[in-house]
Order: structure tokens, then sequence, then C-alpha cells
């Protein structure tokens, strides 16, 4: 009796063993999948696009964004992002890039901010200006350390904010973000979820947008991440370049700090 | 007007690796629309590199091909700083040259 359980046993854990790496290898198949396609990522293809827009004199005041404050001095796009969202003392607000951008556009180029964010998203042959500055602006962070502040008040202010929308349940479904996100090993489908509320997932997610998602044949960026997954929790739409895109923006880039920010990167 | 490509061209060992990465739909021809209407087939047909001229690739291509395509292709003979040209053309006739120069 004893031996048949042993047995049993034996042979149970062998199954789970084998489910384990079972489970286990689709995933390293994924990451060859994804290093093949890294060598080719078309998100070249928007950050060419996006130089290219932000040196091209546009608008009623005919003016680049050459002369753009990322939080680094005027013009100065390298590492930026990896600082960002943070406060800028012009505006007297916490921004992340996109609110940033606008920003310029409303205030360099003479954009009204109804135009300048008319497409924040594109699709197909309409692209969205953002999406291709993002591409831009962010590949000129690849490698740097991501190092958001919260030296100034503001700056906790939304981080804390951004926490509470983080852990904040509603909606029809009564989801939070940390219903998918607030656990390790979880999987929607085949996609992995990373368990934000600790380091190495929060790291691993914000410093892989934006990416070119090979499904959609797009470059997306972390905005509309955020954006897509207000849609799948059936929470009204986030605003761009609102105080609640700015605060969960904060919390989550805060939340990656210490590590090196890899994208534009591609995803499925 | 179509966006540029994005080449790369590499000597190593006297074989130059080209790396391209071209801006199209590359649309099938196969889906259709909201409205149920088919979306048009588009996408490039023909592809042609030249190094200094001299036409070192040549391809036929088709629908199945995915959007915003990538090539790459070894060649023997180029040398550093020789002129790489690449050229599409698609179905609707649309057609883009783009250049660098092997480093």
């Amino acid at each position: 009796m004893t031996i048949r359980r042993r047995m049993i046993a034996t042979m149970l854990a062998a199954g789970a063993a084998f489910g384990v790496s079972a489970q286990s290898s689709p995933e390293a198949e994924i990451a060859k999948y994804r290093e093949a396609l890294g060598a080719g990522n078309p998100a070249d293809l928007w950050e060419a696009r996006g130089e290219a827009l932000w040196k091209q004199k546009r608008g009623p005041k005919n003016a680049s964004l050459e002369t753009c404050d990322l939080g680094k001095g005027p013009g100065v796009a390298k590492g930026a992002y990896a600082e960002m969202p943070r406060y800028f003392a012009d505006a007297d607000r916490v921004m992340d890039l996109e609110t940033r951008l606008v920003h310029c556009m409303v205030t360099l180029q003479g954009f009204k901010f109804e135009e300048a964010t008319k497409r924040t998203f594109g699709s197909g042959t309409n692209r969205s200006d953002f999406e291709s500055l993002a591409a831009w602006i962010t590949a000129e962070s690849k490698g740097v350390t991501m190092n958001v502040s919260l030296a100034h008040p503001k700056e906790r202010e939304a981080y804390q904010l951004g926490e509470k929308m983080f852990f904040f349940r509603g909606g029809p479904h009564d989801f939070a973000c940390a219903t998918c996100h607030g656990e390790s090993n979880k999987r929607i489908r085949l996609q992995d979820l990373p368990n934000l509320t600790e380091k190495e997932g929060a790291q691993l997610a914000y410093t892989t947008w934006p990416a070119y998602r090979v499904s959609q044949g797009e470059l997306r960026t972390f905005q509309w991440r955020l954006n897509d997954c207000f849609r799948q929790q059936r929470f009204p739409e986030l605003k761009f370049a609102s105080e609640a895109s700015i605060a969960i923006t904060s919390f989550l880039a805060r939340n990656a700090n210490g590590a090196a920010f890899n994208a534009p990167a591609i995803k499925r | 007007m179509a966006d540029p490509m994005r080449i790369r061209a590499a000597e190593r060992d006297g074989v130059v690796n080209v790396k391209i990465l071209m801006s199209h739909e590359m649309e099938t021809g196969q889906r259709k629309d909201g409205s149920g209407k088919i979306v048009p087939a588009h996408y490039i047909s023909k592809v042609t590199a030249t190094h200094q001229g001299k036409t070192v690739l040549a391809a036929q291509w088709g629908p199945a091909v995915a959007k915003n395509p990538f090539l790459e292709f070894n060649f023997k003979g180029g040398k550093k700083g020789d002129k790489i040209a690449v050229t599409w053309e698609d179905n609707k006739g649309a057609t883009r040259t783009d250049e660098t120069t092997i480093n």
C-alpha cells in the first residue's frame, strides 16, 4: 500500500515537473521569436519619421520642436524619457512625454490643444505624430537607467494618485489594474501578465514600451497600452494628457527605476 | 509619397551584410473593410538591390510578405565606402529608391 502510494506520488511529481517544463518552453520559444524579430524592428521606421517631425517647421508659428524642453534643457532628447514624468516649472505641473509634447506644440508651434491632440493613436496610413515622436525620443533613452524623481511635492502627489488608481476597483467588471497585474505568473490566454507590484515586473513592463506590435503592424506607445488596459477593464476612456493619465504613468515609471530603458521594442 | 527605407550595410571579411527595412502596407487584397468591401491589394512586387550600379539582388514579391517588410542578405565583393541602392516597386506602380554606403 505504502509502496503503491509512493509510486503514485513519484508519478505525480514527474507529471508536475513535466508540466512546468512544457510551460516554460513555449516562453523560451517566444523569447527566441522576439530575438529573431528584433534585428529588423520596424519601429526604426517610426523613429526616422519622429526625428524628421521633431525638426520640421510646422504649425501657425512655423516652428520646429527643436527648442522643446523635455526636462534636460531645450532640445535635449538624450536620456530625457528615462526621467519622465517629471515636474516642469514653466507649466507648474507634472508632465509625461505626451503631455509635454502637446505643451510644446501649443507654446512653440502655436497649435490649439484640440488640433494637437486630434490623432493620438494611428491606424494604417493615418499615422499619429505622437507615436512617431515618442518612438524617436524614447530611442534616445535606450540603455539609460530609469531615474524618475519624486523630489518635488507635485511629483509625489502624482505618484500617490497613480498608486491609488492602480488599486482602485471599479467599472462594470469591478476591475482594478491590480486585478491582472497584482500577482505573479498570471496570464491572459498566452500573454504573460507582468506583476507590476514587484520591482522586476514593473521594470520589465515599463522599459519595453513603446513597441512595434507585429499583430497590429503599428508602433504603440505606453500611453496606448494604458488606454487599452482601461478599455479592457471597461473603464471610462483615459483622457490624453489628463491628470489621471500622468498620475498612473508616474506611478509605473517610478516603479521601474533602476532598470535600463530598452525600447522601442518589438512585441507579438 | 512613401516613407524612406532604412538600409544598413556592413562589410566584414569580404562579405557585405545588408539589412533593409521598408515602410509599406503590404495589403493582400483578401481583407474586407468595415462595410464588407474588399480592401484592394497593395504590395511590393519587385525589389532590386545594386552595388555600385550592378545588381546584386533582384526579387519578385507577392502579397504573402508581411507589412513593413525586413530583408537581409549577404554578398561578396563590396568594400567600405561603396554605394548600395535599393529600389522597390509596388503593384500600383509606385516606387522608391534609397541609398547608403557600406561601413
